[in-house]
């Protein structure tokens, strides 16, 4: 029995919250009550086991993603090795770029696995893996910085279309980042897809050389980090327009490609009040904010 | 690898933690060369960046009932101010419920107490344990006996010394002792020298293997002085037996006042001040917590020169379980007779007035200034919001007593919140629900976030948009401030 997981309800008694060292999930199933019983208990349970699994094989995880690496064991980790294959050739990345989205999949695979949910998503920071029955929708609030959270907009998930997976990145989240957008929000067919691609595109939105960009090495905030001695953000000076349209323009294209080979389908960049949105946004709205929203 | 860095082992993870940087979860962080939990500042934006409350309930998976909504009187709706925590990664994406805002802000975190602790009242008067006697639960210190109460006796636990001052063994059992009275678990507890008793809120105390069933009306002195108008006229003497302090209604102060004429009544035991009388038998679990069975095993021979033929005698024990009515016959023997039906009343009073016994929990904590410092940038103003009532305080909903004086450390049973509401850290420390809760108004004259308040105020200005959701009815509604229940 894993003793640190902590699983309790929010306050409304309809989410469920679950934490384990650096993961924080919340959850939540609807349908009939039973069903959303019996998913809960499975997320719970699988849960507990997922932080162990993990770590067990972290410094596998760890290392660059190369078509030649060695496919871990445990599931999540095969999902995220999955989402981070695509990138192998051409990018520098870990599997740990997709591990909250990866975690969000599996938990929500347990779910989805033993109820009939008429929906359901699992937010892990920010990395969801949403399931939409048919006729379902979500109504998505997206924020133009992880830090600030004020909607500037909505976006309507329906079952339809095959987006289930959603992600942000961006230097002033909890992982570290190469580039300097301060949220890029991928929108893909899975969340450790779209944890993978948000990362990809963050790291693109960049000025090399800019002298107003703080740049520490990874492995000085974080001894143990996958990024080793690559330089990430850790601030970022005020930048004049046209610097930020070149910096979103990078990250743009980044994004367009991606795109085009099918791996996201939407991406939002936002740079210093700036977004530019690449692929379709379902139903973007931002004249009317929804009065009932509320933070997943 | 950094030679300054620690490993955090509070999770399978191991993360190197440089100094003044945080491990993978932002739970804890290297405090100069220390391993920390972090400020409960950061676990409150976290909360508070979610939008709405995180009252803890704290339930390991396996103690889970798997019920939806165990708990009604989730009073929630809030709306979080926010700081710019450089590592926060909050969850951007929102997703749409049926919630309303209100005009009220609510501010809640999860606190992290390491300087917390419960006080307990234990209705019982049997003896415990001598005062500052250490109190133990696996063997390990968590506390001590401190002063009793009336018909009560009381234990202090937990606190700074127990949960971090001593070793690791300590804290992690004073940490579990704490958890679990506050979540309304038995706990087992002996006393240095003392009672093996059995703890949990709401409950009756188990002492050494026998539950306490009524709390005594008083003890035998006060008894006689209770009831001493009562007797008066309609008995000539009476003796209320008790293990502490066995009362005599024609020697006692109360019996001198009404004129109560002397009865040559002899008691065995210890006489202390007039008609009270010490250990006139052995403890036990007969009459009036005594061993004796025979109330007139207690008296020797009535004084001939004051008793008559014909005097009346009541004894009855402090609870009124026990009681047997003699006149002296020409011997000056006492021979029972039955208890006549105008005495009937008062031996019944007795059993009325006494309460079940039962075990009070009461956590105590002190909301510290990094706490504070997450509800305003002002941490002062909060206390003084505190004092003026404008900022009620409550602990997983339920009411609290705020000590005056400095800083904010409250009281409040634990049996008026929602079960398991409280959690741990391994520090060790308890973490416990607290919620601050004011006018938005009266947020943004403290200093409070207001700029990052969620703009649900705007929405409820619009019409009454108060979220219903079902309350304790025992207690008062979190979101009426005190100020507005003082205007009423």
């Amino acid at each position: 029995m894993n003793s640190r997981a902590q699983i309790r309800f929010l306050p409304d008694g309809r989410r469920l919250h679950l934490q384990d060292g650096p993961m924080d999930l919340i959850v939540e199933a609807f349908g009939a009550p039973t069903q959303v019983e019996i998913a809960y208990r499975a997320a719970s349970k699988r849960f507990e086991t997922v932080l162990n699994e993990l770590c067990s094989e972290l410094a596998l995880l760890r290392q660059p993603c190369t078509p030649e690496a060695e496919w871990p064991r445990g599931a999540v980790a095969r999902r995220m090795v999955a989402a981070t294959m695509p990138y192998a050739t051409e990018y520098f990345i870990t599997p740990m770029a997709a591990v909250a989205g990866a975690v969000a999949e599996e938990i929500l695979a347990a779910m989805t696995s033993s109820a009939d949910l008429s929906r359901a998503y699992v937010n892990d920071g920010g990395d969801i893996a949403v399931h939409l029955s048919p006729g379902e929708t979500f109504v998505v609030g997206m924020v133009e910085r992880p830090d600030r959270p004020s909607l500037f907009g909505t976006t309507t998930l329906r079952f339809d279309d095959p987006v289930r997976g959603i992600a942000t990145s961006g230097w002033r989240g909890r992982s570290f980042s190469l580039g300097i957008a301060d949220a890029v929000t991928v929108l893909a067919v899975r969340a450790s897809a779209a944890d993978t691609a948000a990362t990809i595109i963050a790291n693109a939105v960049d000025l090399p050389g800019h002298p107003a960009i703080v740049r520490v090495p990874a492995r000085e905030l974080a001894p143990d980090s996958d990024l080793g001695a690559r330089l990430v953000t850790q601030a970022v000076g005020e930048l004049t327009a046209t610097e930020v349209d070149r910096a979103l323009s990078s990250g743009g294209q980044t994004a367009e490609r991606l795109l085009r080979i099918g791996l996201i389908r939407t991406a939002a960049l936002h740079l210093q009040g700036e977004t530019r949105v690449v692929g379709a946004m379902p139903e973007l709205r931002t004249d009317a904010i929804e009065r009932n929203l509320v933070h997943a | 690898m950094g030679d300054d860095a620690i490993r955090c082992d509070a999770c399978p993870v191991l993360c190197y933690i440089k100094p003044g940087r945080t491990g993978a979860c932002d739970r804890y962080g290297n405090h100069e060369g220390k391993l920390v939990r972090l400020d409960p500042h950061v676990v409150l934006d976290r909360a508070m960046e979610r939008g709405d409350s995180v009252v803890p309930f704290l339930e390991r998976s396996h103690d889970w009932d798997g019920t939806l909504v165990s708990h009604r009187e989730t009073f929630v709706t809030a709306i979080g101010a926010g700081t710019t925590y450089p590592d926060y990664k909050p969850a951007p994406f929102i997703i749409s419920s049926q919630v309303e805002g209100v005009d009220m802000v609510t501010v809640v975190t999860e606190g992290i107490f390491s300087y917390c602790g419960v006080k307990v009242k234990i209705d019982t008067d049997r003896h415990l344990g001598a005062e500052c006697s250490t109190v133990r639960s696996h063997d390990e210190a968590v506390g001590h006996v401190t002063t009793s109460e009336y018909g009560s006796q009381m234990l202090s636990l937990g606190g700074v010394r127990h949960l971090t001052g001593g070793n690791r063994q300590e804290g992690t059992a004073t940490c579990n002792a704490l958890l679990n009275l506050c979540n309304g678990k038995a706990v087992e507890l002996i006393i240095d020298d003392g009672a093996k008793v059995v703890v949990q809120a709401g409950r009756a105390p188990i002492v050494d293997g026998v539950q306490e069933e009524r709390m005594r009306v008083g003890c035998g002195s006060a008894t006689i002085g209770m009831f001493a108008k009562q007797w008066f006229g309609k008995v000539d003497e009476v003796v209320v037996v008790d293990d502490h302090i066995t009362g005599v209604l024609s020697e006692h102060q109360a019996g001198k006042l009404l004129g109560v004429p002397e009865t040559g009544i002899k008691l065995k035991g210890r006489r202390s001040t007039p008609g009270r009388y010490f250990q006139v038998a052995e403890p036990g679990t007969s009459w009036g917590g005594t061993d004796i069975d025979d109330p007139l095993s207690i008296l020797a021979k009535f004084n001939p020169k004051k008793a008559w033929p014909g005097l009346r005698l009541l004894m009855v024990s402090t609870t009124g379980e026990h009681h047997a009515y003699f006149e002296l016959g020409k011997d000056l023997k006492p021979r029972e007779k039955e208890l006549p039906a105008n005495l009937q009343e008062s031996v019944a009073r007795i059993q009325e007035n006494c309460e079940p016994a039962f075990c009070t929990v009461l956590f105590m904590g002190g909301a510290g200034g990094s706490l504070r410092a997450g509800v305003t940038e002002n941490p002062v103003k909060l206390t003084h919001s505190v004092r003026d009532a404008l900022t009620r305080v409550t602990c997983g909903g339920a009411p609290v007593y705020v000590w005056p004086g400095g800083g904010i450390t409250f009281m409040a049973d634990v049996t008026r919140m929602p079960q398991n509401a409280f959690g741990y850290v391994p520090t060790p420390a308890l973490v416990a629900p607290i919620e601050f809760t004011l006018k938005l108004a009266d947020y943004a004259a403290l200093g409070g976030y207001v700029e990052n308040v969620r703009p649900l105020s705007s929405i409820a200005s619009a019409g009454d948009g108060r979220r219903r959701v079902t309350a304790r009815s025992d207690n008062p509604w979190p979101l009426e401030s005190p100020a507005e229940t003082k205007k009423k």
